[in-house]
């Protein structure tokens, strides 16, 4: 059978613009594409006919495919070049913390290229040996090994090529951790009657293996050997280092005694925003770093005196590197379709198939460039859904279950993900050696970016378009890509924005916008629930990649470890936006307080919701009960919730409309919450429970509306659109879209 | 420290009644207890069509392996839930539950 996986170089492209795309076939050779225009989800029969709008485009029917690999794995990497492969004995040294030396062999350090069998090699051996191995082709490879490593802890590691003495020396010396673990230094030694070959590239975590048969990371070349854990401080100098010279290669800063022999010091601290690793030895052979490996971590010298890595970068010179960081698949594209002059701003996709399995590329259509074409602005949670993507680990174990209360449920497109783990994992998982992921990528295939499958983010999201659609078809849609990069400007010409069900990673050029645009009169339509939560850093060059620190507070799956709360990507400290005094409450006026899965409610309507102000809202709207229906489990009130909070900066004046009720054991307060474990957290007993919809007007003549609830979106299209939430969601946009100020209560 | 008893039929019959929504606190504590992630398989659903067919299917947790699919095909995920329930309840008390 033939199955196919595909993504674009964009998410967001403008009439004019080309998208292009690059597609992996799974056991065939062809398959057909076709662009959509996307209106409504696929979820069943209680919801709107699924009905993707075929667009015509040049690119769309059957194509020749191949399959093409994905190289996954981080690693850093210096140009070929004669100072690295010194003619007579050398020394190389770096400060080494492996996170999993029992995998199996490990490259750390040097010019080794496993298909020649050439060059020298820092590694862990087989066996989770410091090992050091030196090659002039098949048949004269010579080995030297120490005592097993221990996991997570810090060693200097130090090895020699003694040409005079045909001999290969290793030196293992573990560091003191403030602990009482019993490990000494120890060496090891071995004959070696040959120089080592010229090698490869000088690589750090990773070893060449040759040139690619398929895409390749960096250089035409394939890499292996990928090692899990830091590096921190390389060196590598002529001669060989005894003791002394050793403790000197250790020192930092860099001793200035070691100018004679030093050949390169790669300090990883330096430049620690981009992808360069800065030699700051005398020929200055400065390399790259692939597919993003961790920078900002704790060094081998670190502390604790400080925890911000920008006041006190010399010791935070640690790169994590793990074998499943990735941050392009580097596949060749495809196909390409350029957005036709006039075409409506939307949302589309392009459907890839082979043998009857779909895979989709959704993208975003906004309208012509400085222009708007709407009042109305359907803000896509772009962030959001970088985050989330290809979350493998909610598969993976049961825990999924007792969080969520119910069977979990994938299907064919969730399996291909457990299949090939090398589409590579989300800030929701944990690396294979145990630390959290901080980086995720667009740029390789998604499987949970799609308008089938689990209702969540992006799929979920097309509930709010199938009820614009609903309305006549009258947006836009922008991307919160374009807002981080773009700020107010983005949102200036609408009159309302809309955003998604789930709009939870926000950059403060994010909220800055948002704020900017409600003090000058624009009003939000804030569509879910888990809004502006945590904060994110966008890389400073490569769109489409987001950083998360999962500092301190927080619902999260992985927290980080201790020093390491400032984002790499921007030297901003990470975590929860009420850490950052910036409370989802403040802008939206409700915040994140439950979650659970198994089942949705329903709002009740508050005395608040006859006061003259919001009579507007509930024109047509007599029921108590609000959204006590709905195509996700059931009601509009669920999954994730929110409420207000007027210590975090719910304005006084917001007026809570409607108040759910009724949530389940699987709803508990959210961590943050719960500062002292009470055991009265769950909503069958705790009152703070509920998601709140909620109003309130803006100094500039704006407005909030905020529905509190990831679920909401998921009620709309019920019972044909006849239903009370739909009337009132509708009314607060028409009302939103008028160009009369909402005055200010007294 | 709670633990299984295989006479509380009264939990199974609350499950069956309410698989999801609020439940008393010795039901919540059984389905924590049936949840405890462990190195043994477990049950998942995979769609066969969104909102009205799913086919019953086991993980391997940590595996790399898709679902692994059985023939238990359902047509009301309320069923599937307590499908599940009931070959729990069965590994957890040696026997079958005596209703279905």
């Amino acid at each position: 059978m033939n199955r196919v996986m595909a993504y674009c170089d964009r998410w967001t492209v403008a009439p004019g613009e080309t998208v292009r795309f690059m597609v992996s076939c799974l056991g065939g050779t062809s398959y057909t594409a076709q662009i959509l225009r996307l209106k409504q989800p696929d979820a069943g029969p209680q919801a709107t006919p699924f009905a993707p709008e075929p667009v015509d485009a040049p690119c769309n029917g059957p194509h020749d495919g191949r399959f093409q690999a994905i190289p996954i794995g981080s690693f850093a990497v210096v140009p070929a070049h004669p100072a690295l492969a010194p003619a007579g004995s050398f020394t190389l040294a770096a400060h080494v913390f492996p996170t999993t030396p029992a995998k199996g062999r490990q490259a750390i350090m040097g010019t080794w290229c496993e298909v020649s069998q050439t060059g020298y090699a820092l590694e862990i051996d087989g066996q989770g040996r410091l090992a050091f191995r030196i090659g002039a082709g098949p048949g004269r490879v010579a080995v030297a090994t120490a005592a097993p490593l221990s996991t997570r802890r810090w060693y200097h590691a130090a090895a020699s090529y003694d040409a005079e003495a045909g001999a290969i020396i290793l030196h293992q010396s573990p560091c003191s951790d403030h602990d009482f673990h019993p490990e000494a230094p120890a060496t090891a030694t071995a004959p070696a009657g040959f120089a080592p070959g010229a090698g490869g590239p000088l690589a750090f975590a990773a070893h060449s293996a040759g040139p690619a048969a398929g895409p390749s990371p960096w250089g035409g070349l394939a890499f292996a050997g990928h090692f899990n854990g830091r590096i921190d401080s390389p060196r590598l100098c002529a001669g060989v280092a005894d003791a002394a010279a050793r403790a000197l290669l250790a020192t930092d800063p860099l001793n200035a005694a070691l100018a004679a022999s030093l050949i390169a010091a790669w300090d990883f601290s330096r430049d620690i925003p981009t992808e360069t690793i800065t030699d700051i030895g005398p020929r200055r052979l400065h390399g790259s770093i692939v597919n993003l490996p961790t920078r900002a971590m704790r060094g081998h010298n670190w502390t604790g005196r400080e925890t911000n890595w920008t006041r006190a970068p010399r010791e935070y010179g640690a790169i994590h590197f793990h074998d499943d960081d990735l941050v392009d698949a580097c596949w060749a594209p495809d196909f390409a379709f350029t957005v036709p002059e006039g075409q409506r701003s939307g949302v589309y996709a392009a459907r890839v198939t082979a043998d009857g399995f779909d895979f989709w590329v959704p993208f975003f259509v906004r309208p012509p460039r400085g222009a708007a074409t709407s009042k109305v602005a359907f803000l896509a949670s772009t962030a959001t859904y970088t985050v989330y993507l290809n979350n493998r680990g909610r598969f993976l174990s049961l825990l999924t279950e007792r969080y969520q209360g119910r069977v979990m449920v994938l299907d064919e497109i969730d399996s291909l993900l457990i299949e090939f783990p090398e589409m590579g994992l989300s800030t929701y998982d944990r690396h294979s050696d145990g630390s959290g992921v901080s980086y995720s990528s667009r740029h390789r295939p998604l499987q949970n970016f799609r308008p089938t499958g689990r209702h969540w983010n992006f799929n979920l999201d097309l509930f709010i378009v199938d009820w614009l659609e609903k309305l006549g078809g009258d947006y836009d849609v922008i991307t919160e890509e374009d807002l981080h990069t773009e700020g107010l400007a983005l949102l200036e010409p609408y009159s309302v924005v809309l955003t998604g069900s789930h709009p939870e990673y926000d950059s403060l050029a994010m909220l800055d916008a948002f704020e900017a645009y409600l003090r000058r009169g624009g009003r939000l339509m804030y569509m879910g629930g888990n809004g502006f939560y945590w904060r994110i850093a966008h890389h400073p060059a490569r769109e489409g990649v987001i950083e998360v620190r999962r500092a301190e507070g927080g619902v999260r799956a992985w927290d980080t470890e201790p020093g390491e709360a400032f984002h790499s990507f921007t030297g901003e400290y990470g975590g929860l936006w009420r850490r950052n005094a910036r409370a989802p409450q403040r802008l939206a006026g409700v915040g994140f307080i439950s979650q659970g899965f198994d089942h949705c409610s329903y709002y009740r309507r508050t005395v608040d919701a006859a006061d003259p102000r919001v009579a507007w809202m509930f024109a047509g709207v007599e029921d108590e009960l609000i959204g006590d229906f709905g195509i996700l489990q059931g009601g509009a009130a669920g999954l994730e919730i929110d409420a207000v909070d007027p210590r975090l900066g719910t304005p006084p004046h917001a007026l809570v409309v409607a108040r759910s009720e009724n949530h389940s054991n699987t709803y508990e307060l959210v961590a943050e919450e719960v500062l002292i474990p009470h055991g009265a957290t769950d909503a069958v007993i705790n009152p703070d429970i509920h998601a709140d919809l909620t109003f309130f007007e803006t100094p500039g003549g704006g407005a909030v509306f905020s529905t509190g609830s990831i679920a909401y979106a998921g009620s709309l299209a019920w019972n044909g659109f006849d239903n009370n939430l739909f009337r009132l969601t509708t009314n607060v946009l028409e009302r939103f879209k008028s160009p009369m100020p909402f005055p200010l209560p007294k | 420290m709670f633990q299984f008893d295989k006479t509380r039929l009264d939990l199974a019959r609350e499950f069956r009644a309410t698989p999801w929504g609020e439940h008393s606190p010795d039901l919540q504590y059984l389905l924590s207890l049936m949840r405890r992630p462990g190195p043994e398989p477990y049950h998942v659903l995979i769609t066969d069509r969104p909102g009205e067919r799913w086919t019953l299917a086991t993980m391997q947790p940590g595996s790399k392996s898709p679902p692994r699919r059985t023939n238990m095909v359902f047509t009301d995920l309320r069923a599937a839930e307590w499908h599940v329930f009931r070959l729990r309840w069965a590994r957890l008390a040696g026997e079958e539950l005596p209703f279905e």
